[in-house]
């Protein structure tokens, strides 16, 4: 229930989206639940609302975290 | 090229969680948690290493008391269209569910979201149509947001939202399994940020973290929780930074806090959790199905869980699937007895479909 999708945003009509999830699959997604979001970003989806904007940034961060937190010089080549 | 999902990089933090040699039990809350978990077989990959990880009542559905669903059977029975999503319409209750209501000739609809069910209102305007609500926090912004959105007349909500920090309160109070920790789920968080763990932590001592779901998210929040155990620290940390903000997403808290309000509500499995329920504010009533319809649902029949399940017991973390009577036997992904067998967040269907034999 609480899956969320990662897709990107390919268009914004007032709060509704269209997201492409890959493959093919692109479906009409409910934007209200977020302050902002533009073209090109990427998106969780859950039950067809948008939850949050993820940015291409913050998932380097993550990997920064890990890199961090383990600690392995090899992590990222 | 860094990849999520990498077995030398697995190796590495499992030599690292190795090397910390300790012994300590980890929870999760989230069925999508669970499923990485299984389908992954990081549980056996961790046993050798002292960690033990269960899960806990992190699958909607499967919280969701039976009571609940037989509202949803009686509305049904009584000529209202159900919209709900696929899962909660499979759950059974003394050997009937939504969906074999069906052949009865009840209108149920399978939706993707609360936005289908709306259409279907729209479009049946002289019919009542009913969403069955069922979530966590992930899923009740987008049902406040409904709410306010002005809906069409005939549209009501049954409304089984629930919140999942009074729930790991309520497991830490009954103390019946010794957690060493929790792993956080990911989207929950994602609207409610990581305040509400800070003072669960506050209250009982021990590590929280947020985590991911691919299988390198969760070996490195087990590893940041194992580190935790290590130096003796309480505290949340967050690994799933892309998605979590300490903020949560303050947008669609304002949405549940305009729409809803806190009430203790039964849990399967846990019974009754003080405040863990969204009730739907007095302003509201109009769409709450439960007032609206309160003279047909005086119609709810007695009933009783089915014998020998352990759904409940799966849920608070005390048994493992595989140590249900019937599991495999009787109760199969086809022919589910108890709820965690329906959902695909139910750790019962979770440890059938990746690891039956």
């Amino acid at each position: 229930m609480c899956l969320a999708v990662p897709g990107l945003l390919i268009e914004v009509n007032g709060i509704i989206g269209k997201v492409d999830f890959g493959d093919g699959t692109i479906r009409k997604v409910n934007l209200a639940l977020l302050e902002k979001a533009k073209p090109g970003d990427y998106v969780l989806v859950h039950a067809g609302y948008a939850i949050q904007v993820v940015p291409e940034e913050y998932v380097r961060e993550t990997i920064e975290l890990w890199r961090k937190v383990i600690s392995l010089e090899d992590f990222a080549k | 090229m860094f990849r999520f999902r990498d077995k030398s990089t697995a190796n590495k933090i499992l030599e690292k969680i190795k090397d910390l040699n300790i012994k300590a039990k980890f929870m999760n809350v989230c069925g999508t948690h669970q499923d990485t978990i299984v389908r992954y077989s990081l549980d056996t990959l961790l046993e050798p290493y002292g960690i033990e990880l269960v899960a806990g009542p992190g699958c909607p559905i499967c919280v969701t008391t039976s009571r609940e669903y037989m509202e949803a059977m009686v509305l049904a029975a009584r000529g209202k269209i159900i919209t709900t999503y696929g899962d909660a319409a499979r759950v059974r209750i003394r050997g009937r569910s939504l969906l074999t209501l069906r052949g009865d000739g009840a209108d149920i609809r399978i939706v993707y979201s609360i936005d289908d069910a709306v259409e279907i209102a729209k479009m049946n305007p002289n019919r009542d149509v009913v969403f069955l609500a069922v979530g966590f926090e992930t899923t009740a912004p987008s049902t406040a947001y409904t709410i306010l959105s002005d809906p069409p007349r005939n549209f009501y909500i049954l409304n089984c939202h629930r919140r999942i920090p009074p729930a790991i309160e309520a497991l830490l109070s009954l103390g019946e399994v010794k957690i060493d920790g929790f792993i956080d789920p990911g989207h929950v968080s994602t609207i409610i940020g990581l305040e509400p763990y800070e003072r669960i932590v506050s209250r009982f001592p021990i590590p929280h973290v947020i985590s991911g779901f691919e299988p390198l998210d969760v070996l490195v929040s087990v590893y940041m929780l194992a580190r935790q155990v290590k130096r003796g620290e309480a505290k949340v940390e967050n690994e799933y930074s892309r998605a979590v903000r300490r903020e949560g997403n303050p947008r669609a808290l304002k949405l549940i806090e305009e729409v809803f309000e806190y009430t203790d509500l039964e849990w399967r499995g846990l019974s009754r959790v003080e405040n863990s329920g969204m009730r739907l504010k007095r302003k509201y009533e109009d769409r709450d199905a439960r007032l609206v319809f309160q003279d047909e649902l005086k119609l709810l029949e007695e009933y009783s869980e089915p014998k020998g399940c352990r759904c409940s017991e799966v849920l608070r973390g005390l048994a493992k699937p595989r140590e249900c009577p019937l599991f495999s036997i009787t109760c199969t992904p086809l022919n589910p007895i108890g709820p965690c067998m329906v959902s695909v967040e139910g750790a019962c269907y979770i440890e059938y479909k990746h690891r039956r034999v």
